[in-house]
């Protein structure tokens, strides 16, 4: 009997202590938790914002025989990297398979389409931006036929079927470039979507432009062309020609001089500048291409370099400039190939080595021989997403994984040159309504705005929240300190939104109209405060010592209402007798300073309010524990109140002070809502106090929502979010170890 | 006088001018927040204006004055305005709502004061709230039946015109009551259905038969939807039988449908306890009606209701793990370097930017997590995500995230305020450690745990930014809680108050017309919060009173 009970007790026991120990399991792992969360934010962050700073990766598919015959002069792939093309000097446009299918019996390299686009061979051979994907083949009486290869999605059986498809634009009977009959040596052509621009040398060494203006008939709809016939002056022989897809302007290369030429709506043809290319520096010019976007004139070099032109605004207008250089090869550039959308550029040097690069980021993403594969011409998909390469009479096919070449560490906290831009700056522009922009992916305009906001915060909080705290915790009665304390520390519930409202709506327009009012209220509060501790000397002693217990802040109360209120009834006063009745004016025109209506003082004083109750709680706390016996042995030695306050226990206090400050300033710097409703959110670098700025939280808020999934922005702003996780991370550790540090003091003493 | 700066008194007064300054901030602040939300459901006195125009003309005025303001002369004379006869160097001018959108350019005008010749509020004048084009200034004058007169007197306009308003407002009522219940269901069941056939479709087990119970039972979801939009229609005839005509302040008479009236009122004929008795009708109306005219009139009922689910959702999501989190630190951890780092790692919880949680609930929480489950569980709907969108349920989670340190710090404190002797002595006779803190430490904390809550909750209401990238909307068509299963929708984007008034304060079309509406969604949740704060306060202070009395 007492044998069963005691095994039911030790059952008992045991499902107890089982229990215990469960519990101590599971609650040590909830305490874990925490840390996994933090641990878990930071490397969620770190996992999205890694792949921006990725270099390429080129891995090879599979290589077959070049398909159709003779030499290639160009070659293409369509968007799903299923079928490529190449026209062949024979005049012949051929599409082969560049992945298998079974669905579809293709195999690697076969030929699925061939077809003769030209009666003759061709005489020259020029093809437009890669966005327009159209080719122009000339004949030898001056002819040209123009192509576009394209493909025809279905979906039988929901299955993507994509076959080629031959378009010849020019029609059944190509386009008479040369009036006068000559066969074409070399060709230029471009199309803007409605008109064409042919730029050409002829065989007796004439330079000849012809653009053929597009109109829609209005009965039939269909676009009729009409021919500009213009011979252009040029001494000595053409190199190389282009032409841009505005149909604006044309370069023409005789060795290492390159002439622009500005042509008319109607194809008047005019020179407009000279570009000369120091060989000295540089090397010999090998080629030249036009980069995505059509501003960028990208050169290579037999020095291996390759070089970026565009224009900048000068005295003259705007002329082309050298702007920076990328040593891609050892040896000579024998091919630029240019990016649909992106500035980024692939160049083949005659060793056959392939490099990729981007012009705004300054990045040297891939320089090597692809798989081994000395490579003497390369395309590209539109998306980018695989590479095909001619090399020793076969085709390479690779996957190139190049997402995000935009980007780099220097050129988000370098100063970059911009398409455009007289010279090089920081700025941020994520986006814009053109396919042709180029990106500003710049981080410091944002964290510059952060750091000023948070400085105009901190000039307002510190010195408040600061001197708050001291007369709370040290010279206040308990009595009254119990209700002050919280009620400042109420501020701190506040939620941000309705400051930021109240900041953006009330006291922009309100600062904007009664700036003397906040000038003088500075001024004169602490002038009446100063004025009022004289008086109170001069009152009674019976008086003077009910005011010892620190209801000074509860007298003042009244005294610093009227002279705000005074203040600002006096403003439109004062703004009419000094300023004209136009301060606004007077601070555009006078001091000639921008003057924002949502500027610093709005934030600097709506933030610092929101940040007060930080600093303030914490900074009387760390007072507030000072022993007691430090402050009284101090006021026995024969020390003032003031000495002791300053040279006590503001000492022994300092680092909880200093940690308080570190708090604020971690919470100024990653405030969104008030900076996103009280500034203007523009992205300058000026610390001017009457002008906005735009922040790395507000910029997040702002540009998040819009932003493509996994998208280049889309990291970016996660690398903003993540600078913040940092800023903030550091000034709060330093806080809270200096903190702990402080408490195990205070414990011993 | 020197001697005196170096004694530090003047120092001390200017820290104590900051206490002063901080405060007169923040109850100012609390004060206008008030003032101005609460000014917004009274009913303010209608003015007719005499006003000459700079032209020596005089036209009529009407409405509320909205806004007063001083500036000087000079600077309206730099804006090309003269005035004769003015010496002196400021004057006033109001902001004048004159309302009746569709009539005049403006609703909103400038007057200035030496410009008004006279000034009265006539008693008939009347305010005429609409569901559309906003309020509506003037003198009623007759109402309409099928373009008829039914006014047998002058004498009884008023009580036919209420009685006809009811009228309309009852049918509006039933047609809004259909549209929202019956029509939103069918619409719901027959997307179910499609989803259904979809998820059959990709399983390959959608046969004939199934095909073909689907097919009818969409049929006859399309009859029913068909009876019911009759009615509907019925009653919105009905509703749009009368009118009410009009004298506005240009002179003329226009009839008003009276399906677009709301309500009418006349202010200047109240009495003191009529207006208190409108101020409250109008303060139950804002808290449990829908916005109307792209949030800038009507209630706010919605994000109340979107909140408080928010922040409920939190709550259970949160208490727990701060409560664990606690309970580890105070009670399991050693004075080791884990226990150093995890309060590192709390503090930084608690410091990291509220803007960061967002970003990252969005990618993780959203993409991530959503994304997969949307893959595993709802297959049939994609590509429009099902939870692999902004929502409720990820809008909570990041919440509770980063309210878990305020939760953590808070029952810490609880804990740390309950003396060991209890512990010993529960230990001591024979207890487990599990057993004395479930049984004894646990609910004697919980005070301090509600307390920990309730901040959180106050902290939870208030945040905006991270909402704004996880699932916050600034129209949701559909609450998160209706009648169809499973009743709680936590997919599903909801409305919130504080991005209310960052919505409706600075992206509206029609700002000054939305200021108050804005004011006095402040001042509610500033109500909420500083009433849930003052009660953590409250039961904090009651809590270390009892503690107190105990140690001894």
């Amino acid at each position: 009997m007492t044998t069963n009970t005691k095994q039911s007790q030790l059952a008992a026991n045991r499902g107890r202590l089982f229990k215990d120990r469960a519990t101590r399991w599971g609650v040590t792992f909830g305490g874990g938790m925490v840390l996994i969360a933090l641990l878990l934010i930071f490397f969620y962050l770190l996992y999205v914002v890694e792949p921006i700073f990725r270099s390429v990766d080129v891995n090879k598919q599979h290589e077959f025989d070049i398909p159709g015959g003779g030499s290639t002069l160009a070659m293409g792939v369509e968007e799903q990297s299923e079928i490529g093309y190449r026209f062949n000097d024979l005049g012949e446009l051929i599409f082969f398979a560049t992945e298998a299918s079974e669905r579809l019996n293709r195999n690697v390299g076969d030929v699925l389409l061939s077809e003769l686009v030209t009666n003759s061979v061709p005489t020259a051979f020029a093809m437009t931006a890669p966005q327009n994907n159209r080719y122009a083949l000339a004949h030898s009486q001056g002819q040209v036929t123009v192509v576009q290869p394209k493909f025809r999605v279905s979906f039988p059986n929901d299955l993507r079927t994509i076959e080629p498809v031959i378009d010849i634009i020019s029609g059944a009977e190509p386009l008479q470039v040369d009036e006068r009959g000559q066969a074409i040596r070399k060709l230029a052509y471009d199309y803007d979507g409605e008109s064409m621009l042919f730029a050409a040398v002829t065989d007796d060494n004439r330079f000849i432009v012809n653009k053929f203006v597009g109109s829609e008939n209005f009965m039939t709809g269909a676009v009729e062309l009409a021919p500009n016939f213009t011979e252009v002056e040029f001494n000595g022989t053409v190199d190389e020609l282009e032409v841009t897809p505005d149909l604006r302007q044309i370069f023409a290369r005789k060795g290492n001089r390159i002439y622009v030429f500005e042509v008319g709506i109607n194809g008047e043809v005019s020179e407009s500048q000279l570009l000369t290319v120091n060989a000295k520096e540089l090397g010999n010019v090998t080629t030249m291409e036009l980069l995505a976007g059509a501003s960028s004139l990208v050169i290579g070099h037999d020095s291996g370099a390759i070089s970026q032109w565009f224009q900048v605004p000068s005295a003259t207008g705007r002329q082309y400039e050298y702007i920076r250089k990328f040593q891609a090869a050892e040896a000579a550039i024998t091919e630029i190939v240019v990016e649909y959308y992106r500035r980024t550029f692939y160049a083949i040097d005659a060793n056959g080595e392939l490099g990729v690069f981007h012009t705004t980021s300054e990045a040297n993403l891939y320089q090597e021989r692809p798989a081994d594969v000395a490579a003497e011409r390369a395309v590209i998909d539109p998306r980018a997403n695989s590479l095909m390469v001619q090399a020793n009479n076969k085709m390479h096919f690779y996957d190139l994984d190049n997402e995000h070449p935009e980007v780099s560490w220097s050129g988000i906290w370098q100063e970059v040159w911009y398409e455009g831009y007289p010279e090089p700056t920081y700025t941020w522009q994520s986006t814009s309504g053109s396919d042709d922009f180029e990106p500003k992916f710049s981080l410091v305009p944002i964290s510059f705005g952060t750091i000023k906001a948070a400085a105009y915060a901190m000039l307002v909080a510190v010195p408040l929240g600061l001197a708050a705290a001291v007369y709370t915790a040290y010279f206040m009665s308990p009595s009254v300190r119990k209700v002050v304390k919280p009620t400042v520390e109420l501020m701190e519930a506040l939620p941000t939104v309705i400051l930021g409202f109240l900041a953006g709506l009330w006291l922009a327009p309100v600062i904007e109209q009664y700036l003397p009012g906040i000038v003088s209220v500075l001024i004169l509060i602490p002038l009446t405060i100063i004025l009022l501790a004289f008086i109170s000397t001069k009152l009674p002693l019976k008086i003077r010592q009910q005011l010892t217990d620190g209801r000074a802040a509860l007298i003042l109360l009244p005294f610093i209402l009227f002279v705000g209120w005074a203040s600002f009834a006096a403003s439109p006063l004062v703004e009419e007798f000094l300023f004209d009745g136009n301060v606004r004016g007077f601070i555009t025109n006078e001091l000639g300073v921008t003057f924002d209506q949502r500027n610093s003082i709005v934030v600097g004083v709506a933030m610092g309010f929101a940040v007060i109750p930080t600093i303030f709680s914490i900074a009387e706390d760390a007072v507030f524990s000072v022993p007691k016996h430090l402050s009284n042995g101090s006021l026995a030695l024969g020390a003032t109140t003031w000495q002791t306050l300053t040279k006590v226990v503001l000492l022994t206090a300092s680092p909880g002070i200093f940690s308080a400050v570190m708090m604020g300033l971690g919470r100024a710097v990653g405030e969104t809502m008030i900076v996103l409703m009280a500034t203007g959110n523009t992205p300058i670098m000026d610390w001017n106090i009457f002008e906005g700025m735009r922040t790395l939280s507000a910029n997040i808020a702002v540009e998040m929502p819009e932003s493509e999934v996994g998208g280049t922005h889309y990291r970016i702003l996660f690398l903003a979010a993540f600078v913040l996780f940092i800023f903030t991370f550091m000034f709060n550790t330093v806080a809270e170890l200096v903190r702990q540090r402080l408490r195990d003091k205070y414990s011993s003493m | 006088m020197n001697h005196w700066f170096k004694s530090g008194k003047p120092w001390i007064w200017l820290t104590a001018g900051a206490v002063s300054v901080s405060l007169i901030a923040v109850i100012g602040l609390l004060l206008m927040i008030a003032w101005r939300g609460l000014s917004f459901f009274w009913p303010a006195p209608i003015h007719e204006m005499e006003v000459q125009t700079p032209t020596g003309e005089t036209t009529i005025l009407i409405g509320e004055r909205y806004e007063t303001e001083e500036i000087p002369v000079s600077r309206l004379n730099e804006s090309g305005v003269f005035l004769e006869d003015y010496e002196l160097p400021v004057l006033q001018r109001y902001l004048i709502k004159v309302g009746n959108r569709e009539y005049v350019p403006l609703d909103f005008t400038w007057v200035l004061e030496p410009a008004i010749v006279s000034d009265t509020t006539p008693k008939d004048l009347a305010v005429i709230e609409r569901s559309k084009d906003g309020n509506f200034y003037g003198y009623p004058v007759d109402v309409l039946q099928n373009g008829e007169s039914v006014l047998t007197s002058q004498d009884n306009l008023r009580d036919v015109l209420f009685e006809r308003i009811e009228r309309a407002v009852e049918f509006n009522k039933q047609a809004m009551a259909l549209q929202n219940d019956e029509i939103s269901t069918i619409n719901y069941q027959i997307e179910q259905l499609r989803l259904e056939r979809r998820g059959l479709q990709l399983e390959g087990k959608l046969t004939p038969a199934e095909e073909d119970r689907i097919e009818s039972e969409q049929t006859q979801l399309r009859a029913d939807y068909m009876a019911i939009e009759k009615e509907l229609f019925a009653l919105r005839d009905l509703a749009g039988r009368d009118a009410v005509v009009m004298r506005d302040m240009r002179g003329e008479e226009v009839a008003l449908p009276m399906y677009r009236v709301l309500d009418v009122t006349f202010p200047n004929d109240m009495n003191i306890f009529q207006k208190w008795a409108h101020f409250f009708v109008q303060v139950g109306k804002f808290v449990s009606e829908d916005p109307r005219e792209a949030n800038t009139e009507g209630g706010v009922f919605p994000a109340i209701f979107g909140t408080v689910f928010m922040v409920l959702l939190m709550s259970v999501l949160v208490t727990p793990f701060g409560v664990i989190a606690a309970v580890y630190l105070h009670e399991y951890a050693g004075k080791n370097i884990v226990t150093r780092v995890i309060r590192i790692a709390v503090i930084n919880l608690a410091g990291v930017p509220s803007i960061v949680y967002g970003v990252f609930g969005l990618g993780f929480f959203v993409y991530m997590v959503g994304g997969t489950l949307d893959q595993i569980f709802y297959p049939e709907s994609l590509p429009t995500p099902t939870f692999g969108t902004p929502g409720v349920l990820w809008s909570a989670i990041t919440l509770a995230i980063l309210t878990l340190p305020v939760v953590i710090v808070s029952t810490e404190e609880g804990l740390s305020r309950i003396p060991s002797t209890l512990r010993e002595g529960s230990l001591a006779l024979g207890a487990t450690k599990a057993e004395t803190i479930w049984r004894i430490i646990l609910p004697m904390a919980s005070p301090a745990i509600m307390t920990g809550l309730i901040l959180a909750v106050a902290r939870a209401a208030g945040e905006v930014a991270p909402l704004m990238l996880v699932g916050v909307v600034k129209s949701a068509p559909m609450l998160p809680v209706d009648g169809n299963f499973p009743y709680f929708h936590v997919d599903r984007k909801f409305m919130h108050l504080g991005f209310h008034i960052y919505d409706v304060g600075f992206q509206s079309p029609n700002v000054e017309a939305a200021r108050p509406l804005v004011y006095a969604t402040s001042f509610l949740l500033v109500t909420v919060i500083v009433g849930l704060n003052l009660t953590a306060i409250g039961v904090r202070n009651h809590l270390r009173e009892k503690y107190r009395s105990l140690e001894h």
